[in-house]
């Protein structure tokens, strides 16, 4: 029994140290992948299955500085839409993206968390809770 | 190889010694287009021949070719002294500074657009531009909000110049391609967009106040051409987005990729297509009441709207129109109609079009289903995003020989499809 329980301990120590060491991955990975449905339904039409986006038409979401920058700015994206009339890395597109504030904290940062380690890209989770902050700064 | 270039060759003379003897006009030297001997990759009926006269010019649009043969084309670009493309002989200049995709040749002017502006340029008598950076604004100030934002140009015969003003939303929402943003009743953006304005060819400094709305309920056209044995004017216009993305109560994935038809119009001064009210399905040859003002996709609406003269998949993107008058390809392709399908981007799980097509016509109607005439510029089977395709056709012209010319938008290639009969 004793033996039991040191088992047990020596587990939960374990895993819990191997949570410790991989938080972010771990979590980025099951966010990314609840975004990945998040994409299929609400971002794939305009900005393509492989987020190549639609030349002159709809942005790409391949390494573009605003896909990899500042994650506010990113956010605010999602829950205002944006204009055809801001450019992006140069290139101006024509079709104007609804806001898509419907969509939880949880789903924006799933959905931009799969964007940001997909297609190409690499950069850093965003959490519910700073799509949360972002929020209500609007 | 040697041999296929110097049998190119010969073909050049001999078809340029043909249109001499026609002309009957020693002095109208046909200019030598460089010719690139390869097959250009794409799909052609039999006894039809391609060969790629200029690549690399940027975002090719729309084209017109001179009596001459040199060859004008509409970039799209703001970069400075970009803004056409001329081809002449072997070489290719450029000038101009405005974004824009609009070009034409009428008489001794060729007109162009920016975005807000048609200009048109004199030409002399080798219809050559003479002061190409000082054309004259003959219309001003039409709305530019980015989305639609083109303005293709026609003229007819009786000095009048038409230009597309395309409408800057989807389909007239509160929130432009918002779930669940209701149409705007009366929708505002029909008073100075969403149709085709009428102005004079040759007076400066127009505006709307100058125009007239000439047709109206058109979403956005790019192509368009001047039907000459009709005297009348014919439109291709891209049809809208999202039925299936904005109501899947109404809508299935697959009726969101089928509808709707992207239709061609015969306009008469006055019509309205119905925009952003209906849309026409092609599946039922219906005009339906858009979901936005209360349709379901059972619903039909648009008593007053016109209907198409021909209506094709959803979402194929057409850029090109042009009306073959040439006498140069068999007899099936006179007077009927080419159309360039740049591609589309709003299906799932499969895009369509990337390729130019032709429906016949006689006693100045379709006779017979539209056929796909020139294919594979994408140059991948199953294209699923059109980042994929390796060209898209956009533009059209005829040449004084009789060929037909294509432009790519991605790669900025320029084709020139003839028929040998081999």
């Amino acid at each position: 029994m004793k033996k039991l329980i040191m088992t047990g301990v020596a587990l939960s120590a374990t895993l819990s140290f191997l949570a410790a060491q991989t938080p972010k991955k771990t979590g980025g990975n099951q966010s990314a992948s609840r975004g990945k449905k998040v994409y299929e339904q609400y971002c794939l039409t305009c900005h393509q299955v492989d987020g190549s986006g639609v030349p002159h038409l709809n942005p790409p979401l391949i390494k573009t500085t605003f896909v990899l920058g500042d994650k506010t700015k990113l956010v605010q994206v999602i829950l205002k839409g944006m204009q055809s009339s801001e450019p992006i890395d140069d290139e101006y597109y024509s079709n104007n993206m609804p806001p898509h504030n419907f969509l939880k904290d949880q789903e924006i940062a799933d959905v931009l968390t799969y964007v940001r380690n997909h297609f190409g890209n690499k950069a850093a989770a965003v959490t519910a809770s700073e799509v949360k902050a972002v929020r209500a700064k609007n | 190889m040697k041999t296929k270039v110097v049998l190119l060759g010969c073909l050049m003379t001999l078809v340029c010694a043909g249109s001499f003897a026609k002309n009957g006009d020693s002095t109208a030297l046909h200019r030598p287009v460089p010719i690139v001997p390869a097959d250009a990759g794409l799909k052609l009926p039999a006894g039809f021949k391609v060969q790629t006269v200029a690549e690399n010019l940027g975002a090719a649009r729309h084209i017109a070719v001179t009596p001459l043969g040199d060859i004008y084309v509409k970039i799209q670009s703001p970069k400075p002294g970009k803004a056409i493309a001329v081809i002449h002989g072997g070489n290719v200049k450029t000038f101009g500074t405005y974004r824009g995709t609009g070009i034409v040749i009428k008489g001794n002017y060729l007109y162009a657009s920016s975005d807000e502006e048609v200009y048109r340029y004199k030409l002399n008598d080798k219809y050559e531009i003479i002061n190409p950076e000082q054309p004259e604004k003959i219309v001003t100030g039409l709305i530019n909000r980015h989305q639609h934002e083109s303005k293709s140009l026609a003229l007819d015969n009786a000095g009048n110049i038409y230009v597309n003003i395309g409408a800057y939303s989807n389909s007239c929402q509160t929130q432009d391609r918002a779930k669940g943003s209701k149409g705007i009743q009366g929708c505002p953006i029909r008073d100075s967009a969403a149709g085709i304005w009428q102005f004079k060819a040759d007076k400066l400094n127009q505006s709307y106040g100058n125009g007239v709305r000439y047709a109206s309920g058109l979403r956005n056209v790019v192509g368009l051409d001047w039907n000459n044995s009709l005297q009348q004017l014919f439109v291709m216009q891209h049809g809208r987005d999202g039925l299936y993305d904005m109501f899947p109560e109404y809508y299935t994935l697959k009726d969101g990729n089928e509808l709707p038809a992207e239709c061609m119009y015969a306009l008469k001064k006055g019509d309205d297509a119905g925009w952003p009210y209906i849309y026409y399905d092609g599946i039922q040859h219906k005009k339906m009441l858009s979901p936005e003002y209360g349709g379901d996709g059972k619903k039909t609406g648009g008593d007053n709207a016109i209907n198409p003269v021909v209506a094709f998949p959803a979402h194929m993107a057409p850029n090109g129109l042009l009306f073959y008058t040439g006498n140069q390809f068999p007899a099936k392709y006179k007077n009927g109609a080419f159309i360039a399908f740049h591609g589309s981007w709003n299906r799932q799980k499969g895009q369509k079009g990337y390729f130019v097509a032709f429906v016949p016509f006689k006693d100045g109607k379709p006779d017979g289903n539209w056929e796909i005439f020139a294919d594979n510029f994408a140059g991948v089977g199953n294209i699923q995003s059109p980042g994929q395709a390796q060209h898209r056709p956009c533009g059209l012209a005829q040449g004084p020989d009789g060929a037909l010319y294509v432009t790519d938008d991605v790669k900025g290639t320029v084709y020139k499809i003839t028929y040998t009969g081999k």
